[in-house]
């Protein structure tokens, strides 16, 4: 008894060696961080010190400021207004290309693969150099499109009432991961699930709907974690696209570039740990709450076995 | 009997109606659904399309706004009365109804003389105005934007910046991840499903949450402004290749390394030896995976190298680069392209990888 019980410590003492880097890393570049923000957030923390004022505590000014501030409330409008077309670009877009690639009728199959998922490898910031061209309205090729069957294309990068429409569109060359999840996925369906179905005289709506979508809804739940974490850390679009202010007219001013002027433009480092700490709170609810749900809606293979 | 009629049965031409009539539905659904699939992908890649032709135009083609780098043709005739001077070549409708491409030699406001190069001592006059006339243009390309963008971007520093965060990130993230999923898979570990909750944790959460304080000690350890910032959190592992590298640890046999446990052998030397070997494709999606996040890292390299030229990665010198010369196109398209020949090569070179990598994290999604 005793010798069994000290092989099985030390299984759990090894075990932890090789897991240490992880435990160490997580608290190390995680939790200490996280600690210290929510710390930070109630002073005047500056990243460069200015005219030597030192550290001080201010309390809940941080937080007051952050709940009663307009520019923060646009910020996480605009964020918001974004994820209503986002959200259903970054799934359903993949789903269709998913559907249509593996698709029986469909030739050289490896090709088509290839050719959607390839601008989801090319570096972001390139992929927005040509994007800022290809819509241009005087060069670029899309506008030119639009003209020459006689629609004339609105300034799609430079109005406000577009813009956010732009980039959704935009995002449709970072969908190589969720369409390539999507097709292994597909390809993994049991042909005779849906035979057995048809044979019951299932349509090929109904064939979608009570199998496809439920097979595929493991990949979905990640697909929205992995867009929602993509929406949490929206940057670099806006700001290699249209600039750091939100241009046109604060049309993408964007939460995540509010907190990158005031932490690393101005300095105001107390006040971005607020900021930053809000959307910690916002991405933990949203996350517990898509968890929450899942249960409902994904439908897990090993459930079914006996 | 039934094999000689089945053969003879082969051997008859297909004279069945409704067979050949289904064969030939079966072939224009799958050229229609092709042909869709080809206009979705044409679409979808236009804008790269649009980058390489772009990239080979001047200034003044772009000036000139065709779609394609054209110039004008110009040809030197070699006698008459015009010989050896140089001249541009218009489209020019003659009365007759013919479309001739001539030279211009003498330009006037109703009427012009025009020469057929291949005829040049017989001058044309033409009544109209030359101005409405479409030149003559040729394909004309331009590679020098591609020698100027290398330069303007420092392309080899850029590169060995770049090979150097992604190379050490890449073999701390290797030697990390493998040992924390060989713990996860082959070892009791206490709290495993905390530990599993904190990875995904990191995935979901975004970085900024945390970028406040680490920066602030980054600057207080005086190494904002070098790579250190950008290599030392892999050393700890990161969740996404920890999940990867779990999932296949998971799916093979434990039989082989039980067995040379009880042979003696550490789990270290277990793992080195069994585990690893059977693993190379999987850690070749990690490191490939890990290349490609490297190259594409913005904001961790805008914070920590704003201003360091000479340390910065391909992404922040591609920005800045982009912000210096946003209003020469050609040139920022050259630029563009330059950055995604290599990841994009090395994507095409190890495509498998990569549809089996998917295949992976599908199963361990289940």
């Amino acid at each position: 008894m005793g010798g069994r019980r000290s092989l099985e410590s030390r299984e759990q003492t090894r075990g932890l060696a090789f897991v240490a880097p992880w435990l160490v890393g997580f608290s190390a570049l995680f939790v200490v961080p996280l600690l210290l923000s929510f710390a930070a957030s109630f002073t005047s923390f500056e990243l460069v010190e200015t005219d030597g004022r030192s550290l001080q505590w201010v309390g809940l000014d941080n937080w007051r400021e952050l709940v009663s501030n307009d520019d923060v409330l646009d910020g996480v409008l605009v964020t918001l207004r974004f994820a209503l077309l986002y959200i259903p670009v970054s799934l359903l877009v993949p789903l269709a290309l998913a559907y249509l690639l593996t698709s029986r009728n469909l030739w050289a199959k490896g090709l088509f693969r290839a050719t959607f998922f390839v601008p989801s490898i090319v570096p972001l910031v390139a992929a927005m150099m040509v994007w800022q061209f290809f819509l241009n309205d005087r060069s670029g090729w899309l506008p030119r499109l639009f003209r020459s069957i006689g629609i004339d294309p609105p300034l799609v990068l430079g109005d406000p009432d577009w813009v956010l429409a732009t980039l959704a569109f935009i995002s449709i060359w970072g969908i190589g991961t969720a369409m390539m999840l999507y097709i292994a996925a597909l390809d993994g369906i049991p042909q005779d699930l849906y035979e057995a179905a048809h044979l019951d005289g299932a349509g090929s709506w109904q064939l979608f709907r009570d199998i496809t979508l439920p097979m595929l809804s493991p990949v979905t739940l990640f697909n929205l974690i992995i867009t929602l974490t993509g929406l949490g850390q929206y940057f670099l679009v806006p700001f290699v696209l249209l600039g750091p202010d939100g241009n046109p007219e604060g049309a993408t001013d964007f939460f995540t570039l509010i907190f990158y002027r005031e932490t690393f433009v101005f300095f105001q480092a107390g006040y971005g740990a607020t900021l930053a700490w809000a959307m910690f709170l916002v991405v933990l609810a949203v996350s517990a709450l898509l968890f929450w749900t899942s249960k409902y809606w994904v439908h897990y293979e090993y459930e079914e076995r006996p | 009997m039934t094999t000689v009629s089945r053969a003879l049965r082969a051997r008859e031409p297909r004279t069945n109606y409704a067979d050949t009539n289904q064969e030939s539905r079966r072939f224009l659904r799958q050229a229609g659904t092709t042909l869709f699939a080809s206009v979705l992908a044409v679409g979808f890649v236009l804008p790269l399309v649009f980058m390489i032709v772009t990239s080979l135009k001047t200034e003044q083609q772009i000036a000139a706004q065709s779609i394609l780098p054209q110039s004008p043709t110009t040809v030197v005739l070699s006698a008459g009365p015009f010989a050896g001077g140089e001249f541009e070549v218009f489209a020019v409708p003659l009365p007759s109804g013919e479309l001739r491409s001539l030279a211009l030699v003498r330009p006037g406001r109703e009427a012009s003389t025009f020469i057929d190069p291949r005829d040049p001592t017989t001058a044309i006059e033409w009544d109209g105005r030359w101005r409405a006339l479409e030149p003559v243009v040729v394909l004309d390309p331009t590679f020098s934007n591609f020698g100027e963008a290398w330069s303007a971007l420092d392309f080899l520093i850029v590169l060995r910046n770049t090979g150097v965060i992604a190379g050490l990130g890449m073999a701390a993230t290797l030697i990390s991840s493998t040992l924390v999923a060989y713990g996860l898979t082959r070892f009791r570990v206490p709290g495993k499903r905390l530990i599993l909750a904190s990875l995904l944790a990191t995935i979901i959460m975004p970085g900024f949450v945390t970028i406040v304080p680490t920066y602030a000690i980054w600057l207080h350890l005086d190494l904002v402004g070098t790579w250190w910032p950008l290599i030392v959190p892999h050393l700890f592992g990161s969740a996404f290749n920890v999940f990867i590298l779990r999932q296949f640890f998971l799916s093979i046999s434990r039989d082989l390394d039980e067995a040379a446990m009880m042979d003696g052998a550490s789990p270290l030397y277990t793992l080195l030896t069994v585990i690893v070997p059977q693993a190379k494709g999987p850690l070749i999606a990690v490191s490939l995976f890990h290349f490609l996040f490297a190259w594409n890292d913005f904001f961790g390299p805008l914070v920590y190298l704003a201003g360091v030229r000479d340390r910065q990665p391909i992404s922040v010198a591609l920005f800045e680069f982009f912000g210096l010369f946003d209003t020469a196109i050609p040139l920022v398209q050259a630029g563009a392209l330059l950055s995604m020949a290599i990841p994009i090569a090395v994507f095409l070179s190890a495509q498998r990888v990569f549809l089996r990598s998917h295949g992976h994290l599908v199963g361990a999604l289940k």
